[in-house]
């Protein structure tokens, strides 16, 4: 046999080398190389000791192989591997084996013979266990094979009986992930042993090594994972499991029990000891509650993390989890939440605890008392308790969860989460507030809960205090003493937190719209107005009045009658802050002022407010004004960018779109007046201003184009052409500036060559859309592509500047929904007058603490730049993880940008801002128009721009001071 | 049969003076050595009279282990060691012996100094005490003697505590000592691995308590400190300096922290400064929070809290001060709380139980008038509030470590008579294993049923598994091999081993028996009829029917012959050597059945 094999090598072996011969005539490059099956069988056949060979083997497996060779090499191999004596030599070729077999586009259909081979003498356990490892790589590279696999799954089988447990192990592994998953096939063609692998695995759920029956579990699940349909009956066996004296094995157990509620959840299980019968979900939610309280706490997280994901069990069961029955001396103790609830209910305020107030009062029978259910009381109670925060935070995850699909849970479950505020670990803090503001929807919060809540408004952590604000923006709160408190412990957080203003501010205008009746009567109280004396006029530059007016503006947006209740200066302020703070205060519809002009059109549906329709007006207007003289022109749009930016600062929703607008008609301006100038046609030279002037326009314009492109979020593909034709314009003027001011053509070539290669790829990117472009730029521009391409430059620029001229204005239609991506750096303020002091040649870590909105992808696109006074800028890629995401479109960035300089003689600013990194290439246009336009014609375009990178700076710039100082020596 | 026997000097259905004689297969072990709070004669330390009348202790001990510090645990030790007389190992973990000695110095201080009693330990002796101690880290298996081991988990309750598993052989007893199986502050959970002792002893102080949640209490301890203090009142906290009280500064020194306080905690000095200093020692015993902090800043470390002087209790504006003792009944506690009672504005937390007749007992049960010394009239306006801080399992607790532990015996001890009653009620109607406990003096005897470990030859245990199918997981299975006990050690080796070592010569041993069958029939009818009876039944055995008229079954050897006196009764010889023992008494049962008829 091992004579045959070997010549079976040599044969494969020197048809490799023929392969290769004929690789030596098709390409000369390869004429050096030396073949590595053949270096690598010299160099075992010199190995004198079994060290020696391993040395070699290691050596050979750090660099790659070729696909090739990959044959020839594994051949060598096996040779060696049935001539080798020493275990550790055919264990490392044994897995240099399954190594090799992993390359990609090698197909080891050729070597599972001689793999499966190897095994059948083999003694040695450990070789025995890689071999099926190897194979198990084989086998994965295989799927599509029927036969293999059942060659492979039988191979396993018979393995399995083996007394390593390694060697069981693989099997199982092989099992799992090559068993045949489709029920029908099996039968017809594959022998008994490979016919029912869900039994031989369960057999393994008994072996007597905690490894393998780990690995029974996991292949069981993998074989879950892979379609396979599992039978219920493992699920007495797996209930079994889970008090094994393994914790690996107890969490593995966990997770198949509860692969099986998912699939049975309906069907009936008995209960032991008694003759009632519950639903399967039902009790393996009963199990897993159990193992909430398990002694390993990898089964504990495991657990109370899985305990989220069984939404289908039964309400009764789900609020056992919270339930911990309480006893004191044999009777029953109600709960301090019980408690809480009572007092409030009756109307009382706590009076404070006396001594023996939790005295238990009934007598509870000792026979009904089960100290320790089976059944899921107190998971919850426990998992929350849980020393290890990593249990309490994934029993937090269950709670929201749950409570998502329940509402009466989350009802119940308030309070817990309510006292998870107070963890000693911040992350189980933050947790648990975001998941009260998940489940905010369900619940209506008791003044006292609402009292704990608000107790954390003074935490001094900004991220918690802002999740907090997050919380309250869409807590419901049940009365208006609730909305009072609310109100006095936001205004005290904002007397001890000033920096909090704007979240505090934005927080109370949800709250003052959610509870617009609850608010009515307090308003009197908090405009302390009198009904018979004039109140002093409060001051209207302090934070919390703004806050409180904010709250009551908010609330009389639906509620008509609270205007009456305002005095004379409340009018006044309104009128201010609507106009300073138009993103926290409604407009309102007060007693004699005309600010909407609802009785004449009170038809108007909401989606189309009035802002909006003026905004469509305006552009209407601007479009329609093409045969103005132009000087209008120029006029009516200077106007309409003007009542743009100031509707965008007025009305936050539509900010983003009336922006997006005025940056446009800005360009259209810019190009305008450009191409108005008089002096076009003197010699340039004598007007060097004025070329300063239009190149500075057509440099701007880029600039504004590529800030249209990608500041914006919700930038359809309609959008994109118009912008990009902008872009092609302002090149066009470029070029027309350049062609003035320059002498010679030489250059004006290679531009004028440039600029026609990016019509032509404008014309291929936007060809659908092309239609739409009638009497623009470019359509005008391919009209005359044929003469322009045939044309001397010094002609094309002429050309082009009569088309720039006669050329329309485009419409440029908008998108449903548009927002601009804004950043905001809040910390370092840049009011700090005390410098950074630090050595020169070291670094100094600033922290930088901004929020984003808008900005898709943060990771990969916001920079830090910072500029020092010497022009000096650098540009610093936060980590990933220094991004966090509190809501949906809005992100916060916290890191540490180090500064370093040589030494200054006094200390100076630097300048800290955010860009906004892009680059065309993986442009919005790129990314989404394929899937609607030109589907296939992208992979084909060489991208007209080349990727052209850029940076769009997008907070403003905040000013620190430092102060490099010299080293001492 | 084996036995453990278990014998509480102190603790039995009682709370204080914990001391537990545990015998187990030969080997006597102490278990904690406290004193009683509640007395102050003879009756508050351990009789120890009852282990032996004369001679030394240490004859009769072989180790004493000391559960944690509390002196209910350790209070007693030095009179054992050094006044009774013990000169063996006293086992107990790093922070308890660190802490212990100061805790019974101050214990000696307050019965000597301030006392007055005569013929008590000294400081001397606490010292020599301490120098018998060896300390054990946790889950280190510490080798008393050959057979003896003991190994300590972490059982929370107080820095240091510790659960101890001792162990002889295959037998093993677990000793909780005080244990808490929920966190808090500043420690983690107890935690015991499926050990499957034969006997827990466990602690069962609240055998009859489910507590709330500790959340609930913490909140509630907060907030009611925070608003006095935001209402510019002054906080007096009246604490015993170890244990509580460092749970309740982390508490407070948190919350100050997060919530960015200013008003100043004060902590009356002494003792606490010490012990402190400990707990910053041994952060590897307190909870994950503070191990995973420490590094950046060690928890122990306050940053709020200052040391107190007398002088500090007149300063206006708010403070939070802890002061012991604990139940305002001396010392500093009750001169700042006669300080402070008369504002409304002030308010007390006592945040433990109050012994009957102390001030802090009275003003708890709502008397708002006390008499002090010297006919004094105190009218206490400052709010009075109670918050339990206690760190013992819970009901639920005892029975999550038992199922934890799986023990076979499960023993009370440390706590009272009615509410064990109940407890032990629910431990065996829940985990199906005997419950006892014991009252002090009176001995609990268990039996055990240990395993005896066998040394096999390895090619012995091949050659048997070989031969019966796979090995079954946890079934017992039938081997055969000869059992040589020699030197208290037992070996289960081949039989020609066995004769070979022992210099025997193998004797044939065989047994025969004569079946008497009723068959007129000649006797090769006969013998032909049992050999097809026997190859009917015994299918999966060689049965042969050899020329000389003798059937073979194995080895096994039958011949008939016809009866002397009955030609109509046969008599069958079986033959078989004591190998075939099974085989050969089933084939005579078999035949002395008769044939079945009709073939």
């Amino acid at each position: 046999m091992a004579a045959h094999l070997k010549k079976r090598v040599y044969e494969e072996f020197t048809k490799v080398v023929q392969q290769q011969h004929e690789d030596l005539s098709a390409k000369k490059l390869r004429l050096t190389k030396p073949s590595k099956s053949a270096a690598l069988h010299v160099d075992l056949c010199k190995a004198t000791s079994p060290a020696d060979a391993l040395q070699y083997l290691l050596q050979f497996a750090r660099k790659p192989v070729e696909v090739e060779s990959v044959e020839g090499v594994v051949r060598i191999l096996l040779e060696h591997y049935y001539k080798e004596n020493d275990a550790s030599v055919r264990l490392k070729i044994a897995s240099l084996l399954g190594l090799l077999s992993k390359t990609a586009g090698f197909s080891p259909d050729c070597i599972v013979d001689d793999a499966i081979n190897t095994l059948q003498n083999e003694k040695s356990h450990q070789v025995l266990a890689q071999l099926l490892d190897t194979l198990l790589v084989i086998g994965t590279k295989l799927t599509e094979n029927p036969s293999v696999r059942m060659r492979l799954i039988e191979v396993a089988c018979k393995h399995l009986t083996d007394s390593s447990h390694g060697v069981r192990n693989k099997c199982l592994q092989l099992i799992g992930c090559l068993g045949p998953v489709e029920k029908g096939v099996v039968k017809e063609t594959e022998s008994q042993a490979a016919k029912d692998v869900q039994k031989i695995i369960g057999d393994h759920f008994n072996d007597q090594d905690p490894r393998v029956r780990t690995a029974a579990i996991k292949a069981m699940l993998q074989l879950h994972e892979r379609g396979l349909k599992l039978q219920q009956t493992i699920y007495s066996q797996a209930c079994k499991l889970l008090a094994d004296d393994y914790e690996q094995v107890r969490s593995a157990a966990v997770q198949l029990i509860w692969v099986l509620s998912q699939l049975y959840p309906e069907s009936i299980v008995p209960i032991p000891s008694s003759n009632e019968e519950i639903r399967l979900v039902d009790d393996a939610f009963g199990k897993i509650c159990h193992m909430v309280s398990d002694g390993s706490w990898v089964v504990r997280v495991q657990a109370a993390k899985l305990l989220g994901s069984i939404q289908q069990v039964s309400s009764h069961f789900l609020e056992q989890t919270l339930d911990k029955k309480l006893m004191s001396d044999l009777r029953r103790k109600r709960t301090a939440h019980e408690r809480a609830k009572e007092l409030y209910s009756s109307g009382e305020f706590s009076s404070g605890r006396k001594w023996g107030d939790d005295a238990p009062k009934e007598e509870i029978d000792t026979g009904a008392v089960n100290l320790i259910e089976s059944g899921a009381c107190g998971a919850f109670v426990h998992g929350l308790e849980d020393e290890m925060y990593e249990v309490r935070i994934a029993a937090v995850e269950a709670l929201c969860m749950l409570a998502q699909s329940s509402p009466s849970f989350a009802e119940k479950c308030l309070d817990f989460l309510v006292d998870m505020f107070n963890d000693e670990i911040e992350e189980v803090r933050l947790q648990s507030i975001h998941t009260m503001r998940k489940i905010s929807n369900n619940i209506t919060l008791r003044e006292d809960q609402l009292d704990t809540v608000l107790a954390v408004l003074e935490d001094s952590s900004r991220d918690i205090r802002e999740a907090l604000h997050e919380l309250l923006c869409c807590t419901n709160v049940s009365t208006k003493e609730g909305i009072h408190l609310a109100l006095v412990e936001l205004l005290k957080n904002l007397t001890k937190y000033p920096t909090d203003r704007e979240s505090i501010w934005k927080c109370l205008k949800f709250l003052g719209s959610r509870h617009p009746t609850l608010v009515l009567p307090l308003v009197p109280e908090l405009l302390s107005t009198h009904p018979f004396f004039d109140t002093p006029e409060p001051d209207m530059d302090d934070p919390a009045y703004i806050a409180v007016l904010v709250l009551i503006f908010n609330a009389a947006k639906s509620c008509p009658t609270m205007p009456a209740l305002f005095s004379d200066h409340t009018f006044r302020h309104y009128a201010y802050l609507r106009d300073s703070l138009s993103h926290l205060v409604p407009p309102l519809r007060l007693p004699g002022r005309k600010l909407v002009s609802s009785p004449v059109s009170p038809s108007i549906t909401p989606h189309e407010d009035p802002s909006q329709q003026f905004l469509h007006q305006s552009l209407e207007r601007v479009y329609n004004v093409q045969h103005l003289d132009p000087q209008g022109i120029q006029e009516l749009l200077e106007f309409t960018i003007r009542d743009l930016q100031r509707l965008g600062e007025l009305q936050s929703e539509l900010a983003g779109m009336a922006d997006f607008t005025a940056t446009y008609l800005q360009c259209q301006l810019l190009l305008i007046k450009a191409l108005q100038e008089k002096l076009w046609n003197v010699a340039a030279p004598l007007y060097l201003k004025q070329n300063a002037l239009a190149s500075a326009a057509a440099k701007q314009i880029l600039e504004e184009t590529y800030k249209m492109e990608f500041m914006y979020s919700g930038v359809e593909s309609r959008q994109v052409v118009i912008i990009h034709h902008m872009r092609l314009q302002a090149k066009a003027l470029q070029l027309i500036v350049t062609a003035r001011t320059t002498r010679g053509v030489e250059p004006l070539f290679g531009m004028c060559e440039k600029f026609l290669q990016e019509v032509d790829s404008f014309q291929r990117c936007f060809i659908s859309e092309l239609p739409h472009m009638q009497g623009s730029f470019v359509d005008k521009l391919l009209d005359l592509m044929p003469r322009l391409v045939t044309s001397k430059p010094s002609e094309v620029v002429k050309i082009l500047q009569t088309t720039l001229r006669q050329s329309t204005f485009l419409h440029l239609p908008l998108p449903e929904q548009l927002h601009r991506a804004t950043a905001n750096i809040i910390e370092p303020t840049g009011e700090s007058d005390n410098p950074l002091r630090f050595t020169s040649g070291l670094v100094v870590a600033l922290d930088v603490d901004a929020t984003l909105e808008h900005v898709q992808d943060p990771q990969g696109t916001v920079k830090v730049q910072v500029l020092y006074p010497d022009g000096q800028a650098q540009i610093i890629h936060p980590k990933p993880a220094d991004f966090r995401n509190p809501g949906p479109g809005r992100h916060r960035l916290i890191t540490q940008v180090y500064l370093s300089h040589t030494a200054w003689t006094e200390p100076c600013q630097i300048e800290v801002r955010l860009l906004l990194a892009y680059n065309s290439n993986r442009s919005k246009a790129a990314a989404k128009i394929p899937k609607s336009t030109w589907s296939d014609s992208l992979e084909v375009l060489p991208q007209s721009e080349n990727g052209i990178e850029g940076t769009i700076p997008f907070s403003k710039p905040v000013k620190v001071y430092i102060m490099p100082k010299p080293a001492r020596r | 049969m084996p036995e453990i026997k278990v014998t509480p000097l102190g603790a039995g259905q009682d709370v204080g003076r914990s001391c537990i004689l545990v015998s187990i297969a030969g080997k006597n072990v102490m278990l904690d050595c406290g004193m009683h709070m509640g007395y102050n004669d003879d009756r508050r330390f351990p009789d120890f009279s009852y282990i032996t009348q004369n001679g030394r202790l240490t004859d009769f001990l072989d180790c004493v282990i000391i559960s944690h510090f509390h002196l209910d645990h350790c209070g007693a030790l030095p009179y054992f060691s050094e006044m009774v007389g013990y000169d063996g190992p006293i086992y107990m973990t790093h922070p308890t012996k660190a802490i212990c000695p100061i805790l019974l110095e101050d214990y000696r201080k307050i019965t000597v100094d301030k006392k007055g009693e005569i013929n008590f330990f000294t400081s001397q002796m606490i010292k020599d005490c301490m120098k018998k101690v060896v300390a054990v880290h946790l889950h280190q298996t510490v080798q008393v003697d050959e057979e003896l081991e003991i190994k300590a988990y972490y059982a929370g309750h107080v820095l240091g505590a510790a659960m101890f598993q001792i162990k002889v052989g295959c037998e093993s007893v677990v000793y909780t000592g005080d244990y808490n199986m929920t966190p808090d502050r500043h420690l983690g959970a107890a935690w015991i691995d499926k050990c499957r002792p034969d006997l827990l002893i466990t602690e069962s102080t609240y055998a009859t308590t489910i507590r709330d949640s500790k959340r609930c209490r913490e909140r509630d301890f907060l907030k009611k400190v925070h608003e006095t203090v935001e209402r510019g009142g002054k906080v007096l906290i009246p604490v015993f300096a170890l244990g509580r009280a460092q749970e309740l500064c982390i508490l407070l020194e948190t919350f100050w922290e997060r919530m960015n306080l200013k008003a100043p905690i004060y902590f009356s000095t002494g003792l606490t400064e010490k012990a402190n200093h400990y707990y910053k020692l041994f952060i590897t015993w307190t909870n994950q929070k503070i191990r995973k902090t420490f590094v950046q800043r060690n928890m122990f470390e306050f940053k709020h809290i200052k040391a107190f002087d007398r002088a500090f209790a007149d300063n206006p504006g708010p403070m939070v001060v802890f002061a012991t003792p604990g139940m305002l009944h001396a010392g500093q506690s009750l001169q700042i709380f006669k300080k402070w009672a008369g504002n409304e504005k002030n308010m007390v937390i006592m945040p433990g139980y109050c012994v009957q007749g102390t001030v802090g007992h009275k003003i708890l049960s709502g008397q708002r008038k006390l008499e002090m010394e010297g006919r004094q009239i105190l009218e206490v306006k400052m709010q009075v509030e109670y918050m339990s801080f206690s760190a013992h399992a819970d009901a639920k607790g005892i029975m999550q470590l038992i199922r934890q532990a799986e023990p076979r015996h499960v023993l009370l001890v440390h706590g009272e008579a009615k509410k064990m009653e109940f407890l032990k009620q629910k431990i065996e109607q829940e985990f199906h294993v005997s419950c006892y406990m014991p009252a002090n003096g009176e001995t609990t005897t268990i039996v055990t049923n240990p395993c005896i470990p066998v040394d096999i030859s390895l090619g012995l245990l091949k050659r048997e598994t070989a031969l019966g199918l796979l090995p079954e997981v946890k079934k017992p299975q039938l081997m055969h091999g000869s059992l040589i006990m020699k030197d208290n050690s037992f070996r289960l080796v081949s039989p020609e081993q066995a004769l070979k070592e022992l210099g025997l010569t193998e004797h044939q041993l065989r047994f025969t028996c004569r079946v008497h069958i009723q068959d007129p029939r000649k006797e090769h009818e006969t013998v032909l009829r049992v050999y097809n009876h026997l190859k009917a039944v015994l299918k999966d055995y060689s049965v042969q029917h050899l020329p000389d008229g003798s059937i073979t079954v194995e080895s096994i050897l039958i011949q008939a012959t016809a009866h002397s006196e009955d030609q109509g009764t046969k008599v069958l010889l079986v033959s078989w050597t004591y190998q075939d023992e099974e085989l050969g008494s089933y084939l005579t049962a078999l035949l002395k059945k008769g044939l079945p008829q009709g073939t």
